[in-house]
């Protein structure tokens, strides 16, 4: 019986051990996911937040030099300035949707850490604009084709 | 409107033929087992042979209708085009849902006809049971190729060409990585099936676990590889640099293959010392429901992942088949309740038999936090209407200390004493790889590791290493006595004591991969410029120089390549060719990642923007260090794996 004692003891030990790992896990790395409407209804600086929307057509601003890169997320109702520092990634484009982590700056603009450009496996509508012009962009490029 | 008779109505109705046939065979097996018929039981083996000849036959006319561009199947025209290379041809057939089920369904029949070759003349209590599980897991199957996801489906009017593969599937990684992990997660169909046999007949002893136990290795092996290859691919294709993101993708993978591995573990303890029966078939009915939920959670489109696929109604195939599969095993769990008390007892804490245990609840804990992080935003939405989600920080926090300490268990399980350890005994097999761990520790302090985690994790390391040197230099040693050379000695006992030393060289394998995952974690560098042509940058040592940009068209994609001279001091290291595809059904270009593979660290460019004149291009530089060491230690385990499995030579079969 006292051994049986000692097994619940180490039992509820690693059973409470657990609940506060998850738990501060939780606490510590909760991301809120927003929407721009949302996020302008009450932003709080130093929360880590997902915001997610459309890249507004005409807003995406790319320095190549300083790596800074600039964009509007909407979301129909409202719409936040985004800003980055880094190349955008493969799936981001204006008029497309993105998520990007980060948090709100306190000036007016959300800072993005990350940004998260959903793909799926689904084939989407043929001719993008932002594709139309490979065929161009070979052209100009011309370089001789060298085998790897 | 004409009649039409093409691939897609002759697949489909191969489908629907072999649903029958599951069906039929696993109520003649049901009935067979229940009331001894021989001949219901030879109808329910001709059926399961017809099935995985049928599966095969969907499989073949899939196959042929991608080679020959048969565009009539929606399927085929999703997943390939014109310009898809051979080979992604025949890889595409597993390139999205409905084909990765006929390859699950493949799998699982040929596990089945298996099962039949080996069994029906060595178990024939067990067999008629365990054929009429796996039938009816194959039924479920057939059934969601037939219904909610069909994969020969007619696409009218016929398209004159296809959408494509998915650009990111064109890889060697997406031939190999869908099919080892399914041979992982239909591998644990049988256990699974024997545990279900041996609890309908109450023969709840330790049968089933040692007929299994080559079959647990294997799958528990093929899991593992599946993981690693997706690491792997992740690495090499998805362009992020990381291996591992605690995507729900991955998560829904990594669960099972953590019940597994103390599955693994833990039916040991039941063929040594005759405990734990219950926990042992709690166990393989949660690897195997998770096997199951993976598949829910990835498809059903509950959980937005970043790699998420195609939604659908087969979410709710599979979350009924689970509930089903739960409420059945768990009802036949709780009817034997009263033969499922175990004959041993605990003797000690300081015992083999509670250092599994411990083993055990901490990879079951490490499940569950993972399960809970991955549902964690259903919860909270359900309950607070807010959408949030718990990323890496959080699955980091909770695994590292329970990884580390199964490390430490990892040690100190294959040495200690079984029922109760001696001090005498603990000194003598761990005051040496101890004090190694810690001198090693020490001497990484002293060159300059500041990590802590890093400095924790290479002590315990070298410390299991040094427990295994020690335990296999005295059973060396001591068949030296008996007259061998070294060679013949290690040789001898490899060969001799291959279960035991099989498991050293897997657990061998997982440590290279846990130096590989602290190193990798706590040293690799990135950092990210836009340079003209003849401008460097600099990163941990080494210079990339910005050659030029060159454009180039593939069969079925144009391409925009970057050159870039990699030097470390003087010394040229190699030039890479990072490159942007741009495939026509894509709306966005698809990064093309290009490395320098190093046994320490890898040198690894990714080309982001660039100017259409070629003048200048941005380039993501990233260091990664150790990275190799996790594709090694897959080589380590797949040598430690073939040595368990070994037949063993102590006893003849």
């Amino acid at each position: 019986m006292k051994r049986r004692a000692k097994f619940l003891v180490g039992g509820a030990v690693i059973l409470a051990a657990l609940v506060y790992l998850v738990y501060a896990g939780v606490s510590q790395s909760v991301v809120y996911f927003v929407t721009p409407a949302e996020l302008l209804a009450a932003p709080a600086p130093g929360k880590t937040y997902r915001l997610g929307g459309m890249v507004q057509p005409g807003s995406l601003v790319w320095e190549p030099r300083t790596l800074d890169l600039r964009f509007t997320l909407s979301d129909g109702k409202a719409t936040v300035p985004v800003r980055h520092k880094g190349t955008p990634p493969d799936l981001f484009a204006e008029g497309r949707g993105a998520v990007v982590e980060g948090g709100w700056s306190g000036d007016g603009y959300f800072k993005a850490t990350t940004i998260l450009a959903k793909h799926s496996e689904e084939y989407k509508a043929p001719h993008d604009p932002s594709q139309a012009g490979y065929k161009e962009l070979l052209k100009t490029l011309r370089a001789p084709q060298e085998p790897r | 409107m004409t009649l039409l008779i093409g691939a897609p109505e002759i697949g489909y109705a191969l489908t629907v033929v072999a649903l029958a046939l599951a069906l039929w065979g696993g109520a003649a097996a049901v009935t067979a087992a229940r009331a001894g018929r021989p001949a219901l039981l030879a109808s329910a083996e001709r059926a399961a042979v017809g099935v995985w000849a049928l599966i095969t036959g969907c499989m073949l006319v899939l196959v042929h209708a991608f080679l020959t561009f048969d565009f009539s199947i929606r399927y085929v025209a999703a997943n390939t085009n014109r310009g898809t290379p051979f080979y992604y041809r025949i890889t595409a057939l597993w390139g999205a849902l409905e084909g990765s089920i006929i390859l699950w369904a493949w799998l699982l029949g040929l596990y089945t006809l298996i099962v039949v070759i080996r069994y029906r003349r060595r178990q024939p209590e067990l067999y008629p049971w365990v054929l009429t599980v796996l039938l009816a897991i194959l039924a479920f199957f057939l059934l969601v190729m037939t219904v909610p996801a069909p994969p020969f489906e007619r696409l009218s009017p016929v398209p004159p060409d296809g959408r494509g593969l998915n650009p990111l599937l064109e890889d060697s990684g997406m031939i190999t990585h869908p099919v080892a992990l399914y041979l992982g997660f239909t591998g644990f169909t049988v256990p699974f099936a024997f545990a279900m046999a041996a609890l309908a007949l109450g023969r709840t002893g330790e049968e089933w676990i040692t007929i299994t136990r080559r079959w647990t290795i294997i799958a528990w092996y093929f899991l593992s590889l599946g993981l690693l290859i997706g690491g792997w691919w992740s690495y090499h294709v998805l362009g992020w640099g990381g291996y591992w993101a605690w995507d729900p993708v991955e998560n829904a993978a990594f669960m099972p293959w953590l019940t597994g591995t103390a599955f693994l573990h833990s039916v040991m303890i039941q063929e040594r010392r005759r405990m734990l029966k219950l926990w042992n078939l709690t166990l393989i009915i949660l690897t195997f429901g998770l096997t199951l939920f993976g598949t829910f959670l990835t498809r059903s489109g509950i959980i937005g992942s970043v790699h998420a696929f195609t939604q659908g109604s087969i979410g709710v195939f599979f979350l009924t088949f689970l509930a089903l599969v739960l409420l059945t095993a768990f009802s036949l769990l709780a009817w034997r309740l009263d033969r499922l008390k175990g004959q041993g007892e605990l003797d000690s804490i300081v015992s083999r038999e509670s250092v599994f245990l411990l083993n055990n609840v901490f990879l079951v804990a490490a499940s569950f936090a993972v399960f809970f992080g991955t549902i964690f935003p259903l919860l909270y939405e359900a309950v607070w209407q807010e959408k949030v989600s718990v990323g890496g920080p959080y699955f980091n926090a909770i695994n590292i200390p329970l990884f580390l300490g199964l490390l430490f268990l990892m040690g100190v399980g294959p040495l200690i004493a079984w029922r109760r350890a001696s001090i005498e005994s603990l000194r003598r097999n761990f005051l040496k790889p101890v004090l190694a761990g810690v001198v090693a520790a020490a001497l990484l302090r002293m060159i300059g590791v500041g990590n802590a985690l890093v400095l924790l994790a290479a002590g315990l390391v070298v410390f299991v290493a040094g427990t295994m040197v020690l335990d296999f230099w005295r059973a060396a040693r001591a068949r030296r006595r008996t007259g061998d050379g070294w060679r013949a000695a290690t040789i001898g006992l490899l060969l001799r004591q291959n279960r035991r030393y099989g498991g050293f060289v897997v657990h061998l394998g997982i440590l290279v991969v846990a130096l590989g995952v602290a190193g990798s974690q706590a040293w690799s560098l990135q950092t990210e410029a836009t340079l003209a042509k003849g401008e460097a940058i600099e990163l941990g040592g080494y210079r990339v120089r910005f050659d030029g940009l060159d454009a180039s068209e593939e069969s079925n994609h144009a391409k925009v390549t970057g050159t870039f001279s990699v030097t470390h001091g003087a010394r040229p290291v190699d030039v890479l060719q990072p490159a942007k595809k741009f495939y026509p059904q894509e709306q966005t270009p698809i990064a093309y990642v290009d490395y320098r593979l190093g046994f320490l660290e890898d040198v690894y460019l990714v080309l982001g923007d660039f100017a259409r004149d070629g003048s200048h291009a941005t380039i993501k530089v990233q260091v990664n260090r150790m990275v190799s060491w996790l594709w090694l230690g897959g080589l380590v385990l797949t040598l430690g794996t073939v040595l368990a499995v070994l037949p063993d030579r102590r006893r003849p079969a």
